[in-house]
């Protein structure tokens, strides 16, 4: 049996969001470094803004390879993370780049304690979803170690 | 009432027979007093009729009257010395002097004498003063005579005595809850209101060459630290003990050796330090000042021009600065235009750049000058600049571009920049559009366009304050400018807005007056440069929230490129970790500044606070003037954020949610009505001011840009300011008479009463003066005595008060004077010039004057009787 594209997608999928789970902490420690000012927040901003597009645009893509890879359950799993991200992208300040954190208000202790928060619902979002994957991945993929046992 | 008047007779007997009582035990007042309070509260635990609770209370308000009137039982301010030992329970102190005119406290032989148990029996069936409950449903006339006071923080007399001032430091509340529960209980706001540049008659400063703080938090050493011995102290904001360096021991106002604790610096709790270069990043800027000037067809139509250079030209030489002090002018219509004055040249000469896409700058020497050695040149150019572009006929505007030139000029030195602006920019970046639909400014339901159109100005105000530069605007303009947008400029640059609607030379002189005054005080008023305040406070507090006009930088640093003495701030504060233990907190803002001459100086104000661990402690020491200060801040913030209805919603459930805890938590005694502690019976009147304030107020029509500097107002101006211009006040001024004058400079000022905003207070045949702040109306009834008319106004009769009256005459007799010398009075006590307005009946101003009587119902707004009963509706939910 050949390696579907579902199976594909998984492996995609699981590589991706160990990039994503990266993003995830590479954020809570920069508004940690915010909270303990150790950082300005326009520097901060500054690196800070270039990623979020990105993230958001690899989350989207395997949404979009498991829709086309009709792995309807994943992805019913991936939509409220994704709905969140348009909501949360149309909803920003006012801007003329990308990205959403305005060095303004990000010292506002509501506005970063949120974003401390959404760090780690993220992380551990990211986190369960990698080991879904694997196990996704795992009972799907012909070449998989579970079959090559079952197949002995 | 009624319901109470069948028990009359019972009530006035055992009323007589207790006042007997009273009258009798003269010397042992204090004793027979708290012994029926005592009899009375045994009562209300045998009893719990409904009734029966009524005529207790009924007796105990009646008593209290009694006595107040009769000036029988001393005040509890005079009762006890301020000096008690125990910080947590000591309700005399939490007496709010708002009644001090009525009870000046007297020395008493009361409980001084009396053996300490009975002090102390006295002291808890007695409540406080700012506790006594007021139904507000009944009691119509709440507000105090005079000016409300704040009230005093319940310490030590010896450490109060030495508390930061409350016009420069002030907390929302002065009894700081021991938890943030208990904070979360109470549902009042804890936050700080500052004023901590403000012009001060005295001002301790301090030049040494060490400057104590301690090691590990950087506080100041201050009034509230604790000496453990002579050589050591203890930091009261994180409790570490420090040593006191040898040159500290020496006190060089009394000269002597050893005594630390009367140093200036723990003798004064606002001082100033000269800053040793270890305060500095770079050598101390010289004054830098930049005008940039909007030139195009609609600005010199405006004929404002002339008032800035004649102002500037006859100011010149009163600029805050040294021999160092810079200058330069930036004109710009569609081109930006540059001003070489370089020495040596025999006229200024003007350089046009009209690539506004890519600005540079031709000659970036000679633009910024120094003005001691080219003075002759810029007067020249003052006198010559409003003829230069009399014929103008371009009437497109590039502010984004002039910015960018000012910003470009300035990075180098920092320095403040003064917008002048007439219309909304239409090239280069920064373009805005119009946003506001004029047909929709009174019918619509939520108002939109709030926040900025673009993050130009935002972006180029960080840029600005990253090159210690600040931007002051000064809108004078007839149409919709997007001060939205524009503002944005100046709140993260820490620069300050001015705004005059409708400006014009010929159809406005008062505007033009207002504009004159305001911009002498801002050309000649302090200036601190490169200016940064950190604001700490004791362990376990942390700040949540700024307010104001700045940039944040870190947790508790602000930074501000310019501080002016008439920028307020406001902190909003949470409790993170129990203050269990703590008798005391204390916060301290500090404020590194470079003076106009060249000196780096650091400026302290620490203000120390009790702790208390009951509801009651921490209603008794609420500031009503500074909770209400702090949650117009906050509402302005949420209507930028959410919406002006959601916020509208937030300030009306703030009241209801405090005078819930209040009703649920502190009253032991269940009454009908709207129950509010003394020192909060303000609070609904102020909510429901603040609705019908400008920056909040629905349904009636109200200028987009009109409500955006109403709401730049609230966060930035000082608290006393703001106040005003929330609750104005009305005095009666027909009948000024000298009785309780104050004698201010060898001038006698009368102080009418304070009156109520409602027009059932206005009669016809009166005169009243309405200040609003940034205006004074004065109001002329129909039949208003001839007298006044005469002696006052200088005119015969009613029908010969001139429409347009800006001015009182100034004439020789007595009303007149005690009148000027009123309006005189009010004006000096802000540093902006209030417009003064005589309005007739038929006066167009009528609307905006009877705009301020809060207490009236409009047609879309509540009165303030119906406000109270939808309070009270939902407390008693």
């Amino acid at each position: 049996m050949a390696f579907t594209f579902a199976a594909f997608c998984y492996m995609l999928a699981l590589l991706l969001t160990a990039a994503l789970i990266f993003f995830a902490i590479w954020h809570i420690i920069a508004f940690d470094e915010l909270k303990t000012d150790y950082k300005n927040p326009i520097d901060q901003c500054n690196t800070l803004n270039p990623l979020v597009l990105p993230e958001y645009l690899i989350h989207v893509f395997f949404c979009v390879m498991f829709l086309c890879a009709a792995e309807w359950l994943t992805l019913g799993l991936n939509m409220p993370l994704l709905a969140y991200h348009v909501w949360r992208y149309t909803s920003r300040p006012v801007m003329s780049g990308p990205g959403l954190y305005d060095p303004t208000t990000i010292m506002n202790a509501d506005v970063l304690a949120y974003c401390q928060k959404e760090g780690w619902c993220k992380l551990a979002f990211y986190l369960l979803s990698f080991f879904y994957y694997l196990y996704g991945y795992v009972i799907i993929s012909p070449v998989s170690p579970l079959r090559v046992c079952s197949n002995n | 009432m009624a319901h109470r008047s069948a028990s009359t007779p019972v009530l006035d007997k055992t009323m007589f027979y207790l006042l007997q009582c009273l009258l009798i035990v003269q010397n042992a007042r204090l004793l027979s007093h708290s012994i029926l309070l005592k009899n009375f509260h045994k009562c209300l635990t045998i009893r719990h009729s409904q009734t029966f609770y009524k005529f207790v209370k009924m007796i105990i308000s009646k008593c209290s009257k009694e006595e107040k009137k009769k000036d029988f039982f001393p005040p509890p301010g005079g009762v006890y010395p301020q000096g008690c030992t125990q910080v947590k329970c000591c309700p005399h102190s939490l007496y709010s002097p708002l009644d001090c005119p009525m009870f000046p406290p007297q020395p008493s032989a009361g409980p001084a004498q009396l053996s300490p148990s009975l002090a102390g029996l006295s002291l808890q069936s007695q409540t406080p003063e700012s506790l006594r409950v007021v139904n507000l449903l009944q009691e119509r006339n709440l507000l105090p005579p005079g000016p409300v006071t704040p009230p005093t923080p319940c310490l030590p007399q010896d450490l109060q005595k030495i508390n930061c001032h409350p016009e420069v430091f002030r907390s929302t509340l002065t009894s700081i809850p021991q938890t943030q529960s208990l904070l979360n209980k109470a549902k009042l706001p804890l936050g700080l209101l500052l004023h901590p540049f403000k012009d001060l008659s005295q001002l301790p400063v301090v030049t040494s060459s060490t400057i104590v703080r301690c090691r590990s938090c950087r506080t100041y050493i201050n009034p509230f630290v604790s000496f453990l011995d002579q050589r050591r102290w203890k930091c009261n904001l994180c409790y570490r003990v420090n040593d006191v360096p040898e040159e500290f021991m020496y006190n060089p106002v009394s000269r002597s050796y050893g005594e630390p604790h009367k140093r200036p610096e723990v003798q004064n709790a606002t001082i100033e330090f000269i800053a040793p270069s270890e305060y500095m990043l770079r050598p101390p800027q010289p004054a830098v000042y930049l005008f940039v000037l909007d030139v195009s067809h609609n600005a010199v139509e405006t004929g404002y021009l002339d008032v800035v250079c004649q102002s500037l030209l006859e100011n010149i030489n009163a600029l805050p600065g040294d021999s160092r002090t810079k200058i330069g002018f930036i004109t710009f219509d569609s081109t930006i235009h540059f001003y070489n004055l370089q020495e040596g040249l025999s006229q200024p000469q003007m350089l046009i750049v009209s690539d506004i896409d890519d600005i540079f700058l031709p000659t970036p020497d000679s633009l910024l000058v120094n003005l001691n050695e080219c003075k002759e040149l810029v007067q020249d150019l003052l006198k010559s600049l409003p003829q230069m572009f009399g014929k103008t006929m371009e009437t497109q505007c590039a502010l984004g571009p002039a910015l960018q030139a000012a910003f470009k000029l300035l990075s180098a030195t920092g320095g403040r920049v003064s917008i002048f602006q007439t219309q909304l920019p239409s090239l280069g970046v920064g373009a805005l559009k119009s946003r506001e639909d004029p047909n929709q400014r009174a019918s619509a339901k939520d108002i939109q366009h709030l926040s900025p159109a673009t993050d130009f100005y935002k972006k180029l105000a960080l840029d600005c304050s990253g090159q210690q530069v600040a931007v002051d605007l000064f809108l004078l303009s007839s149409q919709y400018c997007d001060l939205a947008s524009l503002g944005c400029i100046s709140r993260y640059s820490a620069g300050s807005v001015y705004y005059y609607p409708s400006y014009h030379q010929q159809h406005n002189p008062a505007g033009v007056e207002c504009f004159q005054k305001d911009l002498k005080r801002y050309l000649t008023r302090k200036i601190g440069f490169e200016a940064v305040m950190r604001i700490r406070c004791s362990k376990g507090l942390s700040i949540h929230t700024f307010h104001g006009n700045f940039f944040v930088r870190s947790t508790d640093l602000l930074s501000l490129p310019n501080v002016n003495p008439d920028a307020g701030f406001a902190v909003q504060m949470s409790i993170e970790e129990n203050l269990v233990d703590m008798q005391s907190v204390s916060f301290q803002a500090a404020l590194l500044y470079t003076s106009s001459k060249g000196e780096r100086r650091i400026r302290v104000h620490t203000m120390c606070l009790p702790v208390v661990n009951s509801l009651s402690d921490i209603f008794a020491g609420a500031d009503v003037q500074a909770i209400t200060g702090l949650l117009a801040s906050m509402a302005v913030d949420r209507s930028v954020t959410a919406s002006l209805s959601d916020a509208r919603d937030a300030m009306t459930n703030a009241s209801i949610d405090s005078l819930t805890s209040f009703r649920t938590s502190v009253l032991t005694i269940q009454q009908p009505g709207l129950l509010a502690p003394a020192c909060l019976r303000l609070f609904p009147l102020y909510i429901l001011a603040l609705l019908k304030q400008k920056a909040f107020r629905t349904g009636t029509s109200t200028r987009l840009d009109d409500r955006v500097f109403a709401m730049c107002q609230l966060k930035y101006q000082p608290l006393a300011y703001v106040m005003l211009m929330i609750h104005p006040a009305l005095y009666r001024v027909d009948d000024l008479t000298d009785e309780g004058s104050l004698n201010v400079s060898e001038r006698i000022v009368p102080q009418p009463r304070v009156q109520q905003l409602s027009v059932e207070k206005l009669s016809r045949d009166g005169a009243f003066l309405m200040d609003a702040g940034s205006v004074i109306y004065l109001w002329i009834g129909r039949n208003c005595n001839p007298n006044f008319l005469t002696q006052v106004l200088g005119v015969p009769d009613y029908a010969a008060v001139p429409p347009n009256m800006n001015m009182l005459p100034e004439l020789d007799t007595a009303e007149s004077q005690r009148t000027r010398a009123f309006v005189g009075w009010l004006r000096e006590q802000r540093p902006f010039f209030p417009i003064l307005h005589v309005i007739r009946d038929e006066s167009p101003l009528k609307a905006s004057f009877l705009q301020n009587m809060v207490e009236d119902r409009t047609e879309s707004a509540l009165s303030y009787y119906e406000f109270l009963l939808h309070v009270q509706q939902q407390v008693s939910k």
